[in-house]
């Protein structure tokens, strides 16, 4: 139960910063330069494929960046 | 006399000529090459060493050195279809190589035992349809991971929707994977034969990105997984207080909610602040924050480093305690150290070098990186990884 009004607390604040984003002024796709520039994806890089990897393995935490949740054995 | 037939001509090629501009016209206007082309491929390598003396398989003590080399190479390939929708073919293979110390303790009376090194190979592929003016993607994928002791098949489809603006996507993923783990117990616990079972993941996922201005867009991914089945490891011993020893025993179900938090920025005309914030907390009695910020400097246009530092930290689950500590007669134990309380360091640089017209004199070689970390444990482990991405155009 405990979980569960956590989840709700952070769904609720997931959705709020959501709503106060909606009021950002849009960006023209001739004005978006800086915004393409490779280095600027929302994304982890390629080469830190293995590093998040180990520390999916090395912690016990995971998911929330791409990443899997699930899956593999990492035994060791 | 003559006039009449020249003129007749003259009209003749205009007309012809006015009408063979038309599909030409239309052609570059319109045309888009419906074959399958050639994207990129990456080829992505690493070698990972660690040092600490917490290992599982031996209760929580003795070493867990491992030194692991692993490698993944992935093709993209596009076409358009004949509705103009860009499709999108992706296929990776991926092969790692390890050498564990504390694997070989599974059963020391052999000197190098079947699972104190070992391989795993796990090819994918992904299939991604995209209506550009819709700006809606949908995607499917499939994967299979074996090694010695486990073999996992998984499958996700995904889906994300653009504003009409371009300045804000939404995308959800669902993802399941279906594996069966060799139950190999530490050789003195042992029956015969061995048998397997299984142990089942799902997950999904909702990702809203925003781009704030010109130079600032964020994203927030909410995930929630689901997993079941067989969730400890076999050959992780426990020691109790009274000195009797059994194999790892935990719940078998988990369910996690992580939720993450990226923003990156373009601060003047040379510097790309990357940042990234996680909380995470499952029905075990974990709770956990990692944090991560990392700086691009642009060297000149097609050169960069990038310093980068992270931070996590993380209570223990509540079946955690370290070695011959636990109670014999609790429910579920286990002395593994990545789910003890723990906090960590890790730093490192990135080298990253762009280049449309090819690196090192290889044409087509169009993006080489380096980066190297270095990662520290509260309970005393120290890794190392160097990691090397090209990308081929």
């Amino acid at each position: 139960m405990k979980l569960l009004n956590k989840i709700k607390l952070y769904l609720l604040l997931f959705v709020m910063v959501f709503m106060t984003q909606m009021s950002c002024a849009p960006v023209k796709e001739y004005q978006k330069m800086y915004l393409n520039d490779a280095e600027m994806e929302l994304a982890m890089r390629k080469c830190e494929k293995f590093e998040m990897n180990f520390q999916l393995y090395r912690e016990g935490a995971s998911g929330a960046n791409g990443g899997k949740t699930g899956g593999g054995c990492g035994c060791n | 006399m003559v006039r009449i037939p020249l003129t007749i001509i003259g009209l003749y090629i205009c007309v012809v000529s006015a009408f063979s501009q038309t599909p030409n016209e239309l052609d570059s206007a319109g045309y888009k090459n419906r074959k399958l082309k050639f994207e990129e491929v990456n080829f992505v390598t690493s070698y990972y060493h660690q040092e600490g003396n917490n290992s599982a398989v031996t209760g929580g003590i003795g070493t867990e050195r491992l030194t692991d080399v692993s490698n993944t190479f992935d093709l993209k390939l596009t076409k358009y279809d004949s509705k103009d929708r860009l499709q999108n073919y992706s296929f990776e293979l991926g092969f790692d190589v390890y050498t564990s110390a504390s694997s070989d303790k599974v059963d020391p009376s052999t000197i190098s035992s079947a699972s104190s090194g070992d391989s795993r190979i796990y090819p994918s592929a992904a299939w991604t349809i995209t209506n550009e003016k819709k700006g809606q993607s949908f995607g499917v994928n499939a994967a299979i991971s074996s090694e010695y002791d486990y073999l996992s098949f998984g499958g996700g489809i995904s889906a994300s929707k653009n504003s009409k603006d371009n300045n804000r996507q939404v995308g959800i993923k669902a993802q399941a994977f279906i594996d069966q783990v060799s139950i190999i117990y530490p050789i003195e616990l042992r029956p015969s034969p061995y048998s397997s079972k299984s142990r089942n993941s799902f997950s999904s996922s909702l990702t809203l990105s925003q781009i704030i201005n010109r130079r600032l867009q964020v994203a927030m991914i909410l995930d929630l997984a689901y997993q079941n089945g067989f969730l400890s490891l076999p050959f992780n011993r426990v020691y109790f207080t009274d000195n009797s020893l059994l194999v790892e025993k935990l719940p078998d179900s988990r369910f996690k909610v992580p939720i993450g938090f990226r923003a990156n920025y373009f601060l003047g005309d040379r510097y790309i602040v990357r940042a990234f914030y996680r909380y995470y907390q499952d029905d075990w009695g974990m709770q956990a924050h990692t944090a991560n910020i990392e700086t691009s400097i642009k060297l000149s246009p097609f050169i960069s480093v990038s310093p980068f530092y992270r931070f996590h930290a993380q209570s223990a689950i509540d079946y955690f305690s370290p070695y011959q500590t636990h109670n014999v007669s609790n429910e579920f134990y286990s002395s593994d150290f990545d789910l003890s309380k723990l906090e960590s360091h890790s730093g490192g640089i990135g080298f990253r070098a762009v280049s449309a017209d090819g690196i090192l004199g290889i044409t087509r070689l169009n993006t080489i990186e380096i980066r190297f970390d270095h990662y520290n444990r509260s309970t005393g482990l120290v890794s190392n990884i160097i990691s090397l991405h090209a990308k081929f155009k």
